[in-house]
């Protein structure tokens, strides 16, 4: 019995139905919750990958930080309940309309041009250990050292962004 | 746990994922919602990116979707920064409501 293929298939089921939670929510707060759902779904697939870095990275920067991020702007706000205003009629049609378009698109191309049907095995007890980590950081820290340090610069910019658009003018009331 | 999983069905998921994150930026009108959305495609594309660094065993992939993840933090810091201070000038987040440049 195919057990890996099993587990790949309810988590599947389960990060298109909170994508679609996510989608079909009435307030934020949930819409949030279903996002973290969606993220922890996303990390375990990682782990089938063989890729336990980018897994524990997705649930402490995506799950974590982005999220709380999330959450405190929206309790900030109060905006959870948002009066509803009128929408143009046909936005919501077309929009379904051009999404599956995009879906047809892709699958076409996913049937057609995809012929390297391989199949992943699973990964081997190798590759969930200490030594991918350490291939990973040799590779981020020898050929892709200069992109890394532009990463900190543009983390720098953003967090000054951040604080200087938030700022309050002085004498301006908040 | 045992068994073989074909590389278009992670790639599948991920198409379907991504859709979703469209579907949400045209049809909601929340701006923390759309911005939501844009994370659910971000993360649908880095699920492709793993997925084919996996099939091709090379770990380039790996890599690119940790720039991408930072790339993301940033935007979510500047982007959620931007809706606080237009919560503060328009007392709404709605992005209909933003049309002060409409002619």
């Amino acid at each position: 019995m195919n057990s890996l293929l099993i587990l790949f298939i309810i988590l599947a089921v389960a990060a298109i139905l909170s994508a679609l939670g996510l989608l079909l929510s009435r307030s934020a707060i949930y819409a949030a919750l279903f996002l973290v759902l969606n993220f922890a779904c996303v990390a375990i697939f990682y782990l089938i990958l063989g890729a336990p870095f980018i897994a524990l990275t997705q649930i402490t920067v995506y799950a974590g930080a982005i999220m709380v991020l999330f959450l405190f702007v929206i309790m900030l706000l109060g905006a959870e309940k948002l009066p509803g205003t009128k929408a143009i009629p046909w936005q919501k049609p077309l929009a379904i309309g051009l999404s599956a378009v995009l879906l047809v698109e892709s699958g076409f191309l996913l049937f057609q041009r995809l012929k390297l049907a391989v199949d992943l095995a699973q990964p081997d007890a190798k590759v969930n250990t200490m030594d991918s980590i350490r291939q990973l950081a040799l590779m981020l820290f020898n050929q892709y050292l200069l992109p890394f340090e532009i990463t900190s610069i543009l983390l720098l910019v953003a967090m000054v962004g951040a604080i200087v658009l938030t700022k309050q003018e002085k004498g301006a009331a908040g | 746990m045992e068994g073989t999983i074909p590389l278009t069905y992670f790639i599948a998921v991920s198409a379907v994922l991504f859709m979703m994150g469209t579907l949400g930026v045209l049809i909601r009108r929340n701006a923390l919602i759309v911005f939501m959305s844009i994370e659910l495609m971000l993360n649908a594309s880095n699920l492709a990116f793993v997925a084919f660094a996996r099939s091709y065993g090379v770990l380039t992939g790996q890599i690119f979707v940790f720039f991408v993840m930072t790339v993301a933090a940033a935007e979510v810091a500047v982007g959620l920064a931007l809706i606080v201070a237009i919560f503060r000038s328009k007392h709404s987040i709605d992005v209909d409501q933003m049309s002060s440049l409409k002619g």
